[in-house]
C-alpha cells in the first residue's frame, strides 16, 4: 500500500479523530483544511443518498457525504454536536459530515498497524491503518477511496 | 528563466507575428505600393526567422529565409506586386504558420508543399538565389539588387527610453552596426544630465546624434534599429551629398571631407524641419508612426491568474448582494446615508467585476483572420473563386468563447465555400462577380456576441432540402413545413444536402455539430436565406461565461435558477388548458398548438409532480430533440445576474444540471440546464443512479 508507506516515511505524524456512525476513525491533520459547523446544505438530484448535497466555501461549490452512510453505518443522526470535516485531496476539496470531533492524537508510525486481514475488500480499501488509542482502536481513513467512490457516480 | 520558457515565448511572439504578417499580406492586396505594410510583411517574417535561428529550427530558417528573399524583392520594388505573387505569399504564409506548429508541437510538416512552395518562391529570385546563403544577420540579408546609389548623409537622431536597457540592447552595437555600412560620427548629447544628486542610474538620459555617409538605403538603415523598435525615439532624416563636393571617391578621402560636410550642415535642432526643408529629403520618425498605427502596449498574465481574480471578484460580488440582504433584514428605520453606501458599494463591485471580465475579452481578429486561409483552401479545393471580407473584428469576446469558437466557424466558412457559393461559371450566368464573397462579422448588440457568416451564393434550395430530410426519415413524408423551419432542417443530426460528398465539408459533421458547440457556450445560431441572393448563419454568444441571466425560480422546497436565455415564455395556465394524455402525460394549449409538459421536480427525483394543475408555473423552452416543451415549476422568484460556479470541479456533473450559483443569502441553487432535463425524461424509466452496484462497507 503506497499510502502506507508514505506515512511510514517519517516518524512523527499528528491525526485528528473523530467519530462517525458510532465508529472511531481519524484523518491525518495535513489533509484537513478546517471544521465548520454543520449548516444545510443544498441536496442534489439524482445522487446517492450519502451525497448530503453542496455548501458554500467561501465561494466554492463543495460536495458533502454523510462519513457513516458512506461507510454503510447508516444516516448520521441530527445533532448539535455534528461537524463537517473539510478535507482536501490534490485539487478536489471536499466536506464530510461526522458526529463529533474528538481530539488530535500525535502517534509514532510504528504504533499504526495494518488493517487487519477482514473478509470486506471495499472495507480494507477504505481504511489505511488503525492505530490503537487506550482502550479503543482509530481507523485511518483512506480519503481516495471515499473520492473514487463519489467518481463512480454516472455523469 | 530556463530554456523552454524562452521557447514558450518565442512560440508566442511567432503567434503575433503570424497574425501581423497575414493582417499585412491582406492589406497589401489592397495597396500593394504601401512601403510601411510591405516592411510589416518584412519585419515579421524576419523576427521568425531570427527567433527560429536561436532555438537551431533549421527548416523553418530556410523556408523563412526564401520567403523573406522574395518580400525583399518586392520592397525594393524589383518584383511588381500582383495577383499569383499575392496567392504565393499567402499559401507561404500558411505553410510557415504551420512550420511553426510543426516545431512547437515536433510534429512534420508535409515535405512536398514545402518544395512546391520554395521552388515557386525561387522562381521570383532569378540567379542569385543560389549564391544567397542563410544568414541571421540582419545586415547582410539586402541583396545587392538596389541600384547603386549616390553617397547619402544620414543624420540619425537617437534617444533610447528606459525600456530599451532593461531589454538588454546596447547602443555600441547598434553604432557598430552603423559603422559597418560607411563613415560614421556619433556625438553624445548629455544636456539632460541632471545634478549627481538627482542621477538615477537605470534611467535613459543619453541620446546620440549620428551623422553617417553611406550608399546604403534608409530601408537598410531602419533595419539596423528593428530590434529597438519603439523602445527609442529615432529620427532617421536623408540628404543627398552635394555632387560637387563629393563626387564618386574612395572612402579613403571621405574621411578628410566628412568634418567639412558636417562643418557645411552644422546639426540642426531638429532634423525633421531640416528634411522637410530640401525636396530630395525623406524623413521617417519611426517612434510616433509606430504609435499611430502599431499595437496598443499589452501584459502577458499567466491566465490562471485572471481566473483566480475573476473567481475572486465573483465572491465579492456575491459578499455583496449577502451585505446588502442581512442589512435589509435588520430592518433598521431608513438610514438613508447608508442606503446610499450600499448602492455605491454595489456599483463599485459591479464595475470591478467589468473590468475584470474585460480582461479575458480578446478581439475576434486572430480567429477571423485563421478563416481567410480556410477561406483560400476551400475555395482551391472547390475551384471556386472566393473572397473572405471580415467587419468588425475588433469586438471582444472572452477567450474560451474564442477557442471554442474556432472549429464551429472553420466548419461554417468551409460550407459557405463549398455548398454556399456556384462555381464561377454559373456565378457569370446569374450575373454575379465571378469571385464569391465570404462576409464574417462580429458586433456587440444588446449585451451578446452577435457573430454573422454571411455568403452572396444561390440561397438554400428549400426543396432539395426538404426531400432530403423525407428522404433520411428526418421528418414525415407530408410534412408541411414553413420556410424557417425547412431552413432549421439542417441542424438535424445525421443532415447533409451535399449531393456528392465533396472532400471539404460533408466529412459526417454537420450542422448539428455546430449548433452543439455555440449551445455548449450558452449561445444560439440561426440561419435565413434569400434564393438567388445567399445565405446568412448568426450565432448569438453570451459576452462572458462567468455569468448568467437567470430566473430565479422554486422547484419542490428547493431554490433554483434556469437560464433566461433558454426560456421563450412564462406561462401561468389555466386548469382548461391542461390535457391528460394517457395515465402520466400532459399537455398544455398554448394559442392552439398542444405543448407537453414536464415536471422539473419528479425529473430530478425531488418530489411529487404538482398535482394542483392550478398552481406551478409553466416555462415554455424551445429544444432541439423535441421542439416545444413546458417546464413545471413552483414559482418564479427573481431575475438576475449569477456567477456561474462549476460542480464538476469537486463533484461530478449531475444530469439536468450545468452549474451552481452563490445566492444573496449565501445559499448554494443548482442552474438548470433545460435541454438536459427534457432528455432526462424523455429516456425516464427506472432511475438510473439506484441500479448501480454500490460500495458496502461494514465495520464490526
Amino acid at each position: 500500500m503506497a499510502e502506507t508507506a508514505e506515512i511510514q516515511a517519517e516518524s512523527q505524524f499528528e491525526f485528528v479523530t473523530f467519530s462517525a456512525g458510532g465508529q472511531n476513525f481519524c484523518l491525518e491533520i495535513t489533509q484537513i483544511r478546517e471544521i465548520r459547523r454543520w449548516t444545510p446544505v443544498t441536496a442534489l438530484p439524482h445522487t446517492p443518498d450519502d451525497v448530503l448535497g453542496v455548501m458554500n466555501l467561501r465561494g466554492a461549490v463543495i460536495p458533502i457525504f454523510d462519513l457513516a452512510a458512506r461507510f454503510g453505518l447508516g444516516k448520521t443522526v441530527d445533532d448539535e454536536r455534528n461537524v463537517v470535516i473539510v478535507a482536501a485531496v490534490e485539487s478536489t476539496t471536499i466536506g464530510l459530515l461526522v458526529e463529533s470531533v474528538s481530539e488530535i492524537l500525535s502517534v509514532d508510525t510504528s504504533k499504526i498497524q495494518e488493517t487487519p486481514d477482514i473478509k470486506s475488500e471495499a472495507t480494507r480499501h477504505s481504511i489505511l491503518g488503525v492505530i490503537p488509542v487506550e482502550e479503543t482502536m482509530v481507523r485511518v481513513v483512506n480519503l481516495d477511496a471515499v473520492l473514487n467512490a463519489m467518481q463512480s457516480v454516472p455523469a | 528563466m530556463s530554456g523552454p520558457s524562452i521557447r514558450d515565448t518565442f512560440f508566442e511572439e511567432c503567434e503575433e507575428l503570424l497574425e501581423a504578417l497575414v493582417e499585412g499580406l491582406s492589406q497589401m492586396e489592397e495597396d500593394g505600393q504601401n512601403m510601411d505594410v510591405i516592411n510589416a510583411v518584412f519585419r515579421s517574417v524576419h523576427s521568425i526567422k531570427g527567433g527560429a535561428g536561436a532555438f537551431g529550427l533549421d527548416q523553418l530558417v530556410g523556408f523563412a529565409h526564401t520567403f523573406e528573399t522574395v518580400l525583399d524583392k518586392v520592397r525594393d520594388g524589383e518584383i511588381a506586386v500582383s495577383e499569383p505573387l499575392m496567392s504565393l505569399f499567402h499559401r507561404s504564409g500558411d505553410h510557415l504558420s504551420d512550420l511553426v506548429a510543426a516545431a512547437r508541437d515536433g510534429t512534420d510538416t508535409q515535405a512536398e508543399t514545402e518544395a512546391a512552395l520554395t521552388a515557386e518562391l525561387e522562381q521570383h529570385l532569378g540567379e542569385d538565389a543560389e549564391e544567397e546563403e542563410f544568414s541571421f544577420d540582419a545586415l547582410t540579408l539586402d541583396l545587392d539588387a538596389a541600384p547603386p546609389l549616390a553617397e547619402l548623409q544620414f543624420v540619425i537622431a537617437f534617444s533610447p527610453h528606459r525600456a530599451l536597457y532593461q531589454n538588454g540592447h546596447e547602443p555600441l552595437l547598434l553604432f557598430d552596426a552603423l559603422a559597418e555600412l560607411g563613415q560614421i560620427e556619433v556625438t553624445a548629447t548629455h544636456d539632460t544630465l541632471p545634478d549627481f544628486d538627482a542621477f538615477d542610474p537605470d534611467d535613459a538620459l543619453l541620446s546620440w546624434r549620428i551623422t553617417l555617409t553611406t550608399a546604403e538605403s534608409e530601408t537598410t538603415l531602419h533595419e539596423v534599429f528593428e530590434f529597438v523598435e519603439g523602445l527609442c525615439d529615432l529620427t532617421i532624416s536623408t540628404e543627398e551629398r552635394p555632387a560637387e563636393i563629393i563626387p564618386f571617391e574612395p572612402m579613403t578621402e571621405l574621411g578628410d571631407s566628412d568634418g567639412d560636410a558636417s562643418a557645411d550642415h552644422p546639426p540642426s535642432p531638429d532634423p525633421g524641419a531640416a528634411a522637410n526643408a530640401a525636396p530630395v529629403c525623406k524623413s521617417t520618425t519611426s517612434s510616433a508612426a509606430k504609435d499611430a498605427r502599431g499595437p496598443k502596449p499589452t501584459l502577458r498574465v499567466d491566465l490562471d491568474r485572471v481566473d483566480r481574480l475573476i473567481n475572486t471578484v465573483g465572491e465579492l460580488i456575491i459578499n455583496q448582494a449577502m451585505v446588502s440582504q442581512r442589512i435589509e433584514e435588520l430592518d433598521i428605520p431608513t438610514v438613508a446615508h447608508l442606503t446610499n453606501e450600499l448602492e455605491a458599494y454595489k456599483l463599485l463591485a459591479r464595475d470591478i467585476q467589468e473590468g475584470v471580465m474585460a480582461i479575458r475579452a480578446q478581439p475576434v481578429k486572430p480567429l477571423f483572420q485563421r478563416m481567410s486561409r480556410i477561406v483560400r483552401e476551400a475555395s482551391d479545393a472547390t475551384e471556386k473563386k472566393a473572397k473572405l471580407v471580415t467587419v468588425g473584428d475588433a469586438t471582444e469576446v472572452d477567450k474560451t468563447v474564442i477557442e471554442r469558437l474556432a472549429d464551429p466557424l472553420t466548419h461554417m466558412i468551409r460550407n459557405a465555400v463549398d455548398h454556399g457559393l456556384e462555381q464561377p461559371q454559373t456565378r457569370i450566368e446569374a450575373g454575379k462577380d465571378p469571385t464569391g464573397t465570404i462576409r464574417l462579422s462580429a458586433a456587440h448588440r444588446s449585451g451578446s456576441v452577435f457573430i454573422e457568416i454571411a455568403d452572396d451564393g444561390a440561397g438554400l434550395d428549400r426543396e432539395r432540402v426538404l426531400a432530403k430530410a423525407i428522404e433520411k426519415q428526418l421528418v414525415p413524408a407530408d410534412a408541411d413545413l414553413s420556410e424557417p423551419e425547412i431552413d432549421n432542417l439542417l441542424f438535424l443530426p445525421g443532415f447533409s444536402t451535399a449531393g456528392q460528398v465533396s472532400n471539404l465539408s460533408g466529412r459526417g459533421v454537420g450542422m448539428d455539430v455546430v449548433k452543439n458547440a455555440v449551445q455548449a457556450l450558452g449561445g444560439r445560431v440561426s440561419i435565413t436565406s434569400q434564393h438567388g441572393k445567399g445565405t446568412t448563419f448568426t450565432i448569438v454568444l453570451p459576452l462572458t461565461l462567468a455569468v448568467m441571466d437567470g430566473f430565479v425560480i422554486s422547484v419542490a422546497d428547493q431554490t433554483m435558477v434556469i437560464p433566461i436565455a433558454s426560456i421563450l415564455e412564462t406561462i401561468r395556465p389555466r386548469t382548461a388548458d391542461i390535457h391528460p394524455v394517457g395515465t402520466d402525460c400532459e399537455v398544455v394549449s398554448v394559442r392552439g398548438s398542444y405543448v407537453p409538459i414536464i415536471d422539473v421536480a419528479e425529473n430530478l427525483n425531488l418530489a411529487d409532480r404538482i398535482t394542483d394543475k392550478t398552481t406551478g408555473i409553466l416555462l415554455l423552452v424551445e429544444t432541439e430533440l423535441q421542439g416545444l416543451v413546458a417546464l413545471r415549476i413552483a414559482a418564479i422568484h427573481d431575475q438576475r445576474q449569477v456567477v456561474i460556479k462549476s460542480l464538476e470541479s469537486n463533484y461530478a456533473a449531475i444530469p439536468g444540471v450545468s452549474a451552481a450559483t452563490i445566492l444573496g443569502d449565501g445559499k448554494i441553487a443548482l442552474i438548470l440546464d433545460p435541454e438536459e432535463l427534457i432528455r432526462l425524461a424523455q429516456s425516464r424509466g427506472p432511475d438510473p443512479v439506484n441500479q448501480l452496484p454500490r460500495m458496502e462497507l461494514r465495520h464490526g
